[in-house]
């Protein structure tokens, strides 16, 4: 009798662990992420909605903070822009509306890319001391990413509605600029999160880059037309997106589509890529981490 | 030595088996071949060959692993063993020895450095109670996600809830938050949703060490469930009263190795006898005085009843202690001898020659004082004697020793500090009988 064929009626699955690197064997290796993101996705339900539900417990304004950023950077930039401090392009549609749309777009990009390292950071304990399918944590930060979104997206629907806003024929395209721009963000989040459960400076410098990175990003002004930061724009991945996405949105067929399309098939690549190396790396991790 | 084992790449786990040729054994649930796993004992260095193994596993670059890097060691060296279905393994040894690092890597959780394992079935690991747990969230929520990190469906969860529940003893409380539970009924619930588990192999990491009595007499009868049914466990403890009353077997592993794989009592012994010996032992330092040095201590040494010297005793043995000294004073009369027992810092026994109004009398120049004892009839395994001499009216300290070691070679059926000698006996008590009610017991004072 092989073991391949058991026999005996209880005989469970056979693990082999050993040094031997997994990247040798890329078929298994496949085979093994596949199923496990399929075994995950119960128990990324759970830590979704266990995460979802302690956020706000305890807190008297709840999901109202999830509406604050975006509408406290908007409302700074709208006074800023009032009093001449700088000036910035026309913008076809009313300014605030302008900036809200952009803030909330570039809050999930936000999102996107820190989560996976927050989750991951929080499930430390369990990472250390419980073997489950390792595909469930960055699961449920996807969920917690796409979950902000949707409540974020009341406050765009009230600002269609207060500046009386009709969305153009493209609308429907919208939600396709998201999900580009979750990817982009959480292929970041992904391909720095083994680095930086080892080194708490990825994390601190993540959100250093964050702040500076808002502002080279068309996100509170329209994309420059000249000077240098048309240079900046052009090297910055989240542009295309985040200015297609909202010319969708607001105006019509927008002239970025080229740069969405080539950013995004680089995204989805790197993502594959993010995700072998987080299988790869777990381990030993985990291994540095103790506990 | 991991080249002997490896096998050729793009092995399949089909091909995976003990090098003993065990292939075909499916009764053989766990095998560890030549497992061995290094630690760095400095931080930031361990984080940077982190980096530099993660980065060899995504080049598809086979790692360094029988190489020790600077500040390394082998957390655990060359482990191998096997467990079979209805077998149950102790795994025993000092703190730092590996026990957790082994059963991380049995778990999955770390990779094995060099060497294999084989895991045949679903693996159950109790390592930390109540993992995933979020204090704000409510019992009943935390059930529902401690459960499927363990890997139970909501079907499973569904079914077995209220069982949980109840086995919990939470009550009402399920619906409160964990963190205004106590930390015991925290733990209490951990158990009993690990405990709906069904795996066919279990790891248990130090779980039965926490909770009261009746949380552990239901942790106890939990591990003689899964030895009915034959679910072979693996199981680190302190605590060799669990260990041998539940392993068929042991490893015992010291500074990383195996140091013996084999029969529990006999494990648990060269457990005992290994602790004994590494259990640091400063014996006192004849050149120092400390004290006046009215009177100085020269040397001290057990004798038997026949008067030979000895390192060793039998539990229930005679046994004198017999001290030189030499005095310096001009003359010193009935001083205070004051003698303390000790068993690895804690006290057994203290007396002075005051407090057994016994006198010694004017000591000569140089002499020996010796203590006899009839029966020693203690059971640790290693006795200090600690040791002073004073002025018996002016309480001057002449001279003062600690930790000359006694081993006791004790009765291995016992356990504990004290040696006595039971007899066991049942008598059948009707309801008339006079012993020990409390109406007899009233009625005969």
């Amino acid at each position: 009798m092989k073991s391949s064929t058991p026999t005996a009626p209880d005989a469970g699955p056979v693990v082999r662990y050993g040094p031997d690197p997994l990247l040798r064997r890329p078929g298994a290796l496949l085979r093994e992420m596949a199923t496990d993101l399929l075994r995950s996705r119960e128990l990324a339900w759970r830590l979704f909605v266990r995460d979802v539900s302690a956020r706000y417990r305890q807190s008297i304004l709840g999901y109202v903070w999830a509406f604050l950023p975006p509408i406290a950077a908007t409302a700074t930039f709208v006074f800023l822009r009032s009093t001449g401090v700088f000036s910035m392009g026309e913008t076809a549609i009313p300014y605030a509306a302008f900036a809200l749309i952009g803030m909330v777009l570039w809050q999930t990009f936000v999102d996107a890319m820190q989560y996976p390292l927050r989750s991951l950071t929080a499930a430390k304990p369990m990472l250390t001391k419980i073997n489950f399918p390792r595909e469930a944590i960055l699961l449920a930060a996807l969920g917690e990413v796409l979950f902000n979104f949707i409540i974020r997206l009341v406050l765009l629907v009230a600002v269609f509605l207060w500046f009386q806003i009709s969305p153009p024929a493209t609308a429907w395209l919208f939600p396709f600029g998201v999900v580009a721009i979750i990817a982009l963000g959480y292929m970041i989040g992904i391909l720095l999160a083994p680095l930086g459960m080892l080194y708490q400076d990825v994390g601190q410098g993540l959100t250093l880059l964050t702040t500076f990175w808002l502002f080279v990003t068309p996100v509170l002004y329209p994309a420059p037309q000249a000077g240098l930061a048309t240079v900046l724009n052009h090297w910055n991945p989240v542009s295309p997106l985040v200015t297609t996405s909202r010319d969708w949105l607001t105006t019509g067929p927008s002239e970025h589509l080229g740069g969405f399309l080539g950013v995004f098939g680089v995204t989805v690549v790197l993502l594959l890529a993010g995700w072998t190396l987080y299988r790869l790396a777990l381990p030993h991790l985990i291994a540095r981490m103790g506990g | 030595m991991s080249s002997i084992h490896e096998p050729a790449a793009g092995a399949s786990p089909e091909e995976a088996g003990s090098p003993r040729g065990r292939q075909d054994d499916t009764d053989v649930l766990v095998v560890a071949e030549e497992v061995r796993k290094k630690f760095c004992r400095d931080l930031k260095r361990s984080l940077f060959y982190g980096v530099q193994d993660v980065a060899r596993e995504a080049l598809g670059m086979r790692q360094r692993g029988d190489r020790l890097r600077k500040d390394e060691f082998w957390a655990v060296d060359g482990a191998s063993f096997e467990l079979r279905r209805g077998e149950s393994l102790g795994l025993i040894g000092h703190n730092g020895a590996g026990k957790t690092t082994l059963l991380k890597m049995l778990n999955g959780l770390i990779r094995p450095d060099t060497g294999y394992i084989t895991m045949r079935g679903r693996v159950g690991a109790l390592i930390a109670l109540g993992a995933g747990f979020n204090p704000i969230l409510t019992g009943r929520e935390n059930v529902y996600v401690n459960a499927s990190v363990l890997g139970l469906t909501k079907k499973e969860i569904n079914a077995k809830f209220d069982s949980i529940v109840e086995f919990a003893e939470i009550g009402e409380f399920i619906d409160a938050p964990v963190q205004s539970y106590s930390s015991g009924m925290q733990v209490r619930l951990g158990f009993a949703v690990a405990s709906a588990l069904n795996p066919d192999i279990l790891l248990l990491d130090e779980v039965l060490a926490v909770g009261d009595v009746a949380f552990q007499a239901k942790c106890f009868n939990a591990l003689a469930d899964l030895r009915r049914r034959g679910v072979p466990f693996i199981l680190v403890s302190h605590n060799m009263q669990h260990i041998s009353r539940h392993c068929t077997k042991v490893v015992f592993m010291k500074k990383g190795r195996v140091e013996f794989v084999g029969d529990t009592q006999e494990g648990i012994g060269l457990f005992l006898a290994d602790m004994q010996g590494s259990d640091h032992h400063d014996g006192p330092d004849w050149s120092i005085v400390n004290g006046s040095g009215g009177v100085a201590f020269t040397g001290a040494r057990f004798l038997d009843a026949d008067g030979n010297a000895i390192t060793r005793a039998k539990t229930g043995q005679a046994v004198t202690f017999a001290v030189d000294y030499e005095r310096h004073a001009a003359s010193v009369t009935d001083p205070l001898f004051d003698l303390l027992i000790r068993c690895r810092g804690e006290k057994l026994f203290q007396a002075t020659t005051q407090s057994c109004g016994q006198r010694l009398g004017s000591l000569p120049a140089k002499g020996t004082l010796s203590v006899t004892f009839d029966s020693l009839p203690l059971h640790s395994e290693a006795l200090d004697f600690c040791f002073c001499l004073m002025d018996g009216e002016t309480h001057e300290l002449f001279d003062w020793k600690r930790n000359v070691r006694l081993n006791v070679e004790s009765d291995p059926r016992f356990t504990g500090v004290l040696s006595l000698e039971p007899t066991w006996t049942v008598t059948p008590r009707c309801h008339e009988s006079p012993l020990s009610t409390p109406e007899a017991v009233a009625q005969e004072l």
